[in-house]
Parts: structure tokens; sequence; C-alpha cells
């Protein structure tokens, strides 16, 4: 029996490695460079120590929090709208009808493509002067320039978003509304349930796990957002869509601040970490009381 | 009859309008990339009557486009072939093995997958240039193997994740049988679970190729240019004065490509993929 388990850990072991050097050494290393102050451009050229200056800056920093706290409204404009939108569309294309499969495979497409080329669609559908979309509200009056209005902006990010991301949605959906057991469903009508208690009662309490799996997928990616915005934006006007990671990104490589965007680092990981675990349990949790 | 009818128009007219809504960003980069820089300003229609070629020639041929199309297809494959034999191996164990803290190692895989890029930037780069060099050159840094190994943060946890739920669901019994008739570890998993599996793995080599293909942050952070991606060629056009929007459009398009090929063949079996073991039938 230990034989096996070592055998076991003798096929973990490569993957471990890979995740040690490329995921957990960086982290120990950022959590070993935020206690320092590093430049690359300051005169000495070396680690200063910094104790816990650097995350007593991080606290009191305004950019970064209201970078965190713009992730968090996108996160809270977009999520609902897709997770209602693909519950909606999963549903309805459990039905058979004529063109089902050409919708669902359309409805994939966004799912699939590089966000830096989604960005790139989107930003020459709203450009001032070629995209088709500023031309034509600019034809009936409304004054649409995402260079300029910090709203129309951000907005605009959150519809690219449900564009994006509600495919993902509906696909999870309807992948869990078609492993669901038929039995009970079929047995409800019977004793005469409407469709909205069935729903109601019965398929949402199963999908649990889906929903669940859903909303940490999309939580955590929500807050990861750079690249599509960098293509449509670059967090622009100002820094009105300047997200979190794009924050980081854009602040600390042309500063080359390593040890203050170190701290940044651990904090952002850290704060991913306890939302990653908490949902975690309540994925588990809701997978076990379905047995 | 007739309220029945007005119901399946409203119906398809839902379904039309969400069918041009997906599509129309796409056929409109398409549009733009057909056109010559004149074209783009001044056409109004949504017809794409004329072609203009060296959108796509000129980047692609007298660019650096070419050769960045060549480095994002070597590190796609790259890492989709490490990820695959890797999360093969390690979801065996995972699968038909009573490992301890097999649990703990599955959450912290995840994490690295859901950590956000930003956070492992920085000290990748600062591993890559500072660390990790033979004779003051880098060995991971701007080269292919450094963006292969990097893709591994996201792309291992997610094949693990993904194939766990295929091997899963291929029965004990039958690895049992192979066992009892004196078949080793390494037959059973690539002569019984491997060709079982081949739907699931099929999928998830896909997904894998085509996240390393869709990736920008560390291919911007981690090469400078020998192995710059083809999505960093796409960012590029952001910051230079003056955008040529046709070739930008163009080489969106070309971005793009994978992921229409790929929903060609595997849309029956995407959705199958993405029940990520959460669905208890």
């Amino acid at each position: 029996m230990i034989h096996k388990e070592r055998f076991a850990w003798g096929l973990l072991a490569p993957t471990l490695v890979i995740l040690i050097f490329i995921g957990l050494l960086p982290f120990l290393y950022a959590l070993y460079l935020s206690f320092f102050h590093w430049n690359i451009f300051s005169r000495t050229g070396s680690l200063i120590w910094a104790g816990a200056d650097n995350f007593r800056k991080l606290v009191f920093d305004t950019e970064f929090l209201s970078a965190l706290w713009k992730s968090i409204k996108f996160m809270f404009w977009a999520i609902p709208i897709e997770f209602i939108l693909g519950l909606v569309l999963a549903i309805s294309l459990t039905k058979p009808f004529k063109g089902r499969n050409f919708f669902r495979l359309v409805h994939t497409l966004p799912l699939t493509m590089a966000p830096i080329a989604i960005g790139a669609t989107w930003k020459l559908m709203t450009m001032p002067g070629l995209g088709i979309v500023s031309k034509f509200l600019g034809s009936i009056g409304i004054d649409y320039n995402i260079g300029r209005s910090a709203t129309q902006a951000f907005f605009t990010i959150v519809l690219m978003d449900i564009w994006h991301w509600t495919p993902f949605v509906t696909l999870t959906f309807l992948a869990g509304l078609t492993a669901l057991p038929k039995e009970p469903l079929e047995q409800a009508q019977i004793d005469g349930a409407s469709r909205w208690q069935i729903f109601w009662y019965l398929i949402l309490p199963m999908l649990r796990p889906v929903i669940s799996t859903i909303l940490f997928i999309r939580i955590m990616d929500a807050l990861r957002i750079v690249d599509e915005v960098w293509m449509l934006t670059s967090g622009g006007p100002g820094t009105a869509t300047r997200f979190v990671g794009l924050h980081v990104w854009r602040v600390v490589f042309p500063k080359t601040e390593y040890g203050y965007g170190s701290a940044m680092s651990v904090l952002l990981l850290y704060f991913t970490i306890v939302l990653c675990w908490f949902l975690f349990q309540t994925i588990t949790r809701g997978g076990k009381e379905e047995i | 009859m007739p309220k029945k009818m007005i119901l399946k128009a409203i119906w398809y007219i839902v379904w039309i309008f969400l069918t041009v809504i997906t599509l129309f960003p796409v056929y409109w980069t398409f549009l733009v990339s057909t056109r010559t820089r004149l074209e783009i300003f001044t056409r109004t229609d949504l017809l794409p009557t004329s072609f203009y070629l060296r959108n796509y020639t000129r980047p692609l041929l007298n660019d650096v486009y070419g050769s960045f199309l060549i480095n994002s297809l070597i590190i796609s494959t790259g890492n989709t072939v490490l990820v695959i034999f890797l999360a093969l191996l390690a979801t065996y164990a995972l699968s038909r093995f009573r490992v301890k803290g097999s649990q703990n190692f599955f959450f912290w895989a995840i994490t690295n997958r859901m950590a956000p890029p930003a956070a492992f930037m920085l000290p990748l780069y600062l591993l890559y240039t500072k660390l990790i060099s033979v004779n003051g050159r880098s060995l991971l840094f701007d080269t292919h193997l450094g963006l292969i190994l990097a893709y591994c943060v996201f792309n291992l946890p997610f094949a693990i994740w993904l194939l766990k739920g295929t091997i899963d669901s291929i029965p004990k019994d039958l690895d049992e049988a192979a066992m009892i008739d004196g078949a080793s570890f390494s037959q059973v998993l690539w002569k019984v679970i491997v060709p079982l599996a081949k739907p699931g793995i099929a999928v998830t080599a896909l997904l894998t190729w085509l996240f390393s293909w869709n990736e920008y942050l560390f291919a911007a952070t981690l090469t400078s240019s020998r192995a710059r991606t083809i999505t960093t060629g796409l960012a590029e056009f952001v910051t230079v004065v003056g955008t040529n929007w046709g070739e930008m459009a163009a080489m969106a398009m070309v971005a793009i490509l994978p992921a229409i090929v790929f929903l060609a063949f595997v849309q029956r079996y995407i959705i199958a993929g993405l029940t990520f073991g959460a669905v208890k039938e």
C-alpha cells in the first residue's frame, strides 16, 4: 500500500515541480521582495529593508484602492446580467427547435476568441470616426465617445464582457440541465406541480453545484480582466477603466518599483485565495448534499 | 393556431437577433480588414464588395507578424503536449490511487489557475530575467520554452480539473481486470484509460491549445523580441501613433481564426466538457 502511494506521488511529481517553479516560487519571491524597497533605477541598485512600509503604503494608496473598487463595481454589473441571461438562454436551448444547433454553435464563438482580439473588434466598432456604433449613435444625435466619457467607457466594457462571457454561462447551465435526472421532474409533473414550481423547487436546487461553479469561475475571471480593457480603452479616459489587474501592470512596470509592486501582488493573491477558498467550500459542500 | 404561429415567430426573431449581435463584431472586423485606409473612413455600407489583401500580406510577409504567428504556433503546441502528458499522469494518480492530501493538492493547483496573472507577472518576470541565466543570457526570458512553462500555471490545473471528470467516469473494474491479466500501471494508463478517455482528452487538448494561443499578459511581460506572439503583436497597434486600422483588423482576424476552426471540430463535445465534474448523475 505504501509502495502504491509512493508511486502515485511519482506520477504527481512533474506537475508538482512545474507548479512549484512557476506558481509557488514566484509567490515566495514576491513575498520576500514585498518587505524591501527595490527600484532598479535607484543609485545603490540593491535591496533596502522596508519592513511593513510597502503594505502600510498600499492600504492608504487611493489609486490602488480605487482600481480595486472599479473591479468590484465591474463585477457587480457584469456577472448578474450574464448569469440571468445565460440561464434564460440555456433553458430555451433545452427545447428542441429548428436551427438550435446552429444557434448554439454561434453562441460559442465569443468564448473561444482571444480576449485581445475581442478588445480589437470592439475598438473597431466604437472608435470615433470609423466605428459603426459611434457612427450610428452619432447619426441619431447621441454623443458617444469612449475616449472622453468615463461612464460610456465603463459600460462599453461591461457590455463587451457580457458579450464575451454570457455564452460560457449558457453552455455550462446547458450541460447541467441536460445531465439532470428525468424521473423527479416527471413525477412532479404527474403530481400536478406547475412549471414554475418545478423550476424553483426542483431544478434550481439540483443545479446548485453548477451555479457555484459558474459563479466561482466568473468572479475569478472578472477580477483578472486585463487584455480586453487594455485593448479597448487602455484604462482610460484618465483612469476611469483602470481595473486592478491593469493597475498593477501599468503602474508597476514603467515605474519599476519592484518592492512595492510585489506587495501589491501579494495582497491581490491573498484576496483571491481567500475568495477562492470560500467559494470552493460552497461548491464541495453543495456537491456532498446532493448525494 | 395563429397565436402559436406568432409565438414561434417571436421566438425566431429573438434568436436571429441574438445571432446577429454575437456575430456582428467579428463580421465588422472582417469588413474593416478588407478595406483600404480611405474606405474604412468613408464607406458606410455593410457589404464585402472589395478585398484589399495587402492588409494581410504586408504585416505577415514584410513585417514581423509572420514570425509572431510561427512563435504562437510553436508555443501553443508545445504547451499543449506538455500539459496533456503531465495532466494525464496527475489525474491517473488522483483518480485511481488513494493519496493523502490529494484534496489539498487539487485546491492548491486550482488556486494557480484562479490567481490574477498580475500577481504572478512581476515575480515571474524577475525570476526569468534575474535568477535563471547562463553566462548572462536568460534561458527562459524571451524564449519559447519560457512561455511554454509559464502557460502551465493556468493550463495544467485546468487540464487536471477537466480530465479528472473524464477519468473518474471510466469504470475501475476495467483497469482491475487488466491488472489481473498482468498489466502494469503504465500499461493500464496508456492501453486502457487513455483510449477510453479520448473524447475528453481531445476537448481538453483543444481548449489548452486555445488558451495558450489567446494568452496575452505573460507573453507581453516575458518576451521582448524573439518569442513574441501574435496577441502581443495585436496589442502593439494600440500604442502605435496613427494606427493602421485595416492591418489591425486583419491581424485580429488571424488571431480569431483558430477559434473558428476549433468550433467547427468540437462543438458537439464542448458542452459535455464543461460540466467540471460538478454534475452528479
